[in-house]
């Protein structure tokens, strides 16, 4: 097996995972990118998203990412998030409720209507569904 | 002298003062603590952001971002106002409100000041001054605060100041040294102080000088951009749990305080109770004794 890394995800709240992994694969503003340990020293800004990671056991995850900053160590990656949700903490029919929402502000494309906001509403909400979807 | 009925029911009622105040003591010592946990839950998030903005702040210029640059000339100032929703906490908003009240007749003589209030007794308090409230939140300080608040009025301040309709943000939180100390701040958040002293501090943090060169995606100037307004927003909710904590601290001694008087009263009153039912025993007897002298004579 490969060697570990330590990945570290930080919201305002709380720390989300912090725990040895193999693979980190990230969501960075200026595509997705993959870290292995040995890495080279590395920072960017994240989209929302999802962040994937294989950990300890094999197992492969994935957190729900509402955009925020990556740094890349040889050996650690750290995820600074506004918020994050694991799989299990996603509430599809919140985000279900929030596409529809979104996608009836961007229909309807009123002035009023910020439609800045309501992409990223519908970007959050397709993520978390995706990440549901994923078996 | 009063009735003995009269000093009874003052020590039923002040009894029933003591219960409510030594409870409402026990409720903001457990919300004292989960304030204190979520501060703690901060920690890491806070640091670690200041620790990757400090190295990048080094790498680019001064002026990376509008963000950073003072204004020529300050006319509008915002204040951003932490008080607590609610009263029965001692002299903790008076506190905050004196501060913002001296700053105003001090420092921003002469010039347009606005408030941002957070907290209901701040607001109003705010209502009542000539200067206008841009914006209030009430039920945030002393509940479970939100980081999606503390980002709403960051970029709404960040706006304005871009726009130009403000020239310099100031936070007034209290900020919370221990259980027995809490402090009302004045604090700049806008445009950003220079961002040395927070790279200093970090290289304090830091005893080995190992400061790993970054690849930065996008550029670095970038980042910085992208950072800085998030700083601030950090800076909000840091001030906001900052404030929740105080506010629990304070009102757990206001009503340690007032539970311990209602003890002294009770004390005292119980103390005029008795006299009051002995003088009337005594009072009795004289009279019977002197009855029964009268027979006997």
């Amino acid at each position: 097996m490969a060697e570990k890394l330590f990945l570290e995800v930080v919201t305002p709240q709380k720390a989300i995972v912090s725990e040895e992994v193999e693979i980190v694969v990230a969501p960075g503003s200026e595509g997705e990118f993959g870290a292995l340990k040995g890495h080279t020293t590395f920072l960017t800004s994240l989209k929302v998203g999802s962040l994937r990671y294989i950990d300890a056991g094999g197992k492969e995850r994935y957190i729900f990412i509402n955009g925020g900053f990556a740094e890349v160590l040889p050996d650690k990656v750290t995820i600074l998030a506004e918020s994050a949700e694991y799989r299990k903490d996603i509430d599809v029919e919140r985000a279900t409720k929030a596409k529809v929402r979104a996608e009836k502000r961007l229909a309807n494309k009123a002035a009023d209507t910020d439609l800045v906001r309501a992409e990223v509403a519908l970007k959050r909400a397709m993520h978390r569904l995706r990440i549901k979807d994923i078996k | 002298m009063a009735t003995l009925k009269e000093v009874q029911s003052k020590i039923v009622s002040v009894k029933k003062t003591k219960q409510i105040t030594s409870a409402m003591k026990m409720v903001a010592t457990s919300r004292l603590r989960g304030a204190q946990n979520n501060m703690e839950a901060f920690k890491p998030y806070a640091g670690k952001f200041a620790e990757v903005l400090g190295s990048i702040a080094g790498k680019s210029g001064g002026d990376a971002s509008p963000l950073l640059v003072p204004r020529e000339e300050v006319k509008k100032v915002a204040l951003v106002l932490c008080t607590s929703d609610r009263g029965l906490c001692g002299g903790f908003n008076t506190n905050l409100i004196t501060k913002a009240e001296k700053i105003i007749k001090s420092e921003f003589e002469g010039k347009d000041v606005s408030f941002t209030c957070f907290g209901k007794r701040g607001r109003d308090w705010a209502k009542k001054q000539p200067q206008p409230i841009e914006d209030e939140f009430l039920d945030v300080v002393g509940g479970n605060v939100e980081f999606s608040v503390a980002s709403y009025s960051g970029q709404k301040l960040i706006d304005s100041f871009l726009e130009g309709t403000v020239d310099e943000v100031y936070l007034i939180y209290s900020d919370f040294v221990n259980m027995a100390k809490q402090v009302a701040t004045v604090k700049q958040i806008l445009p950003i102080p220079s961002l040395e002293d927070v790279q200093k501090e970090k290289e304090e943090d830091k005893d080995a000088g190992f400061l790993p060169e970054h690849i930065c995606e996008p550029s670095s100037d970038a980042l910085l951009g992208q950072m800085l307004p998030k700083n601030i927003f950090i800076q909000i909710y840091d001030a906001l749990l900052q404030t929740s904590t105080s506010e629990h601290a304070a009102r757990m001694r206001a009503m340690d305080n007032a539970t311990k008087a209602c003890e002294d009263i009770v004390g005292e009153l119980q103390t005029i109770y008795n006299k009051t039912r002995q003088a009337g025993i005594t009072a009795d007897l004289m009279d019977i004794v002197g009855g029964a002298e009268a027979l006997n004579g």
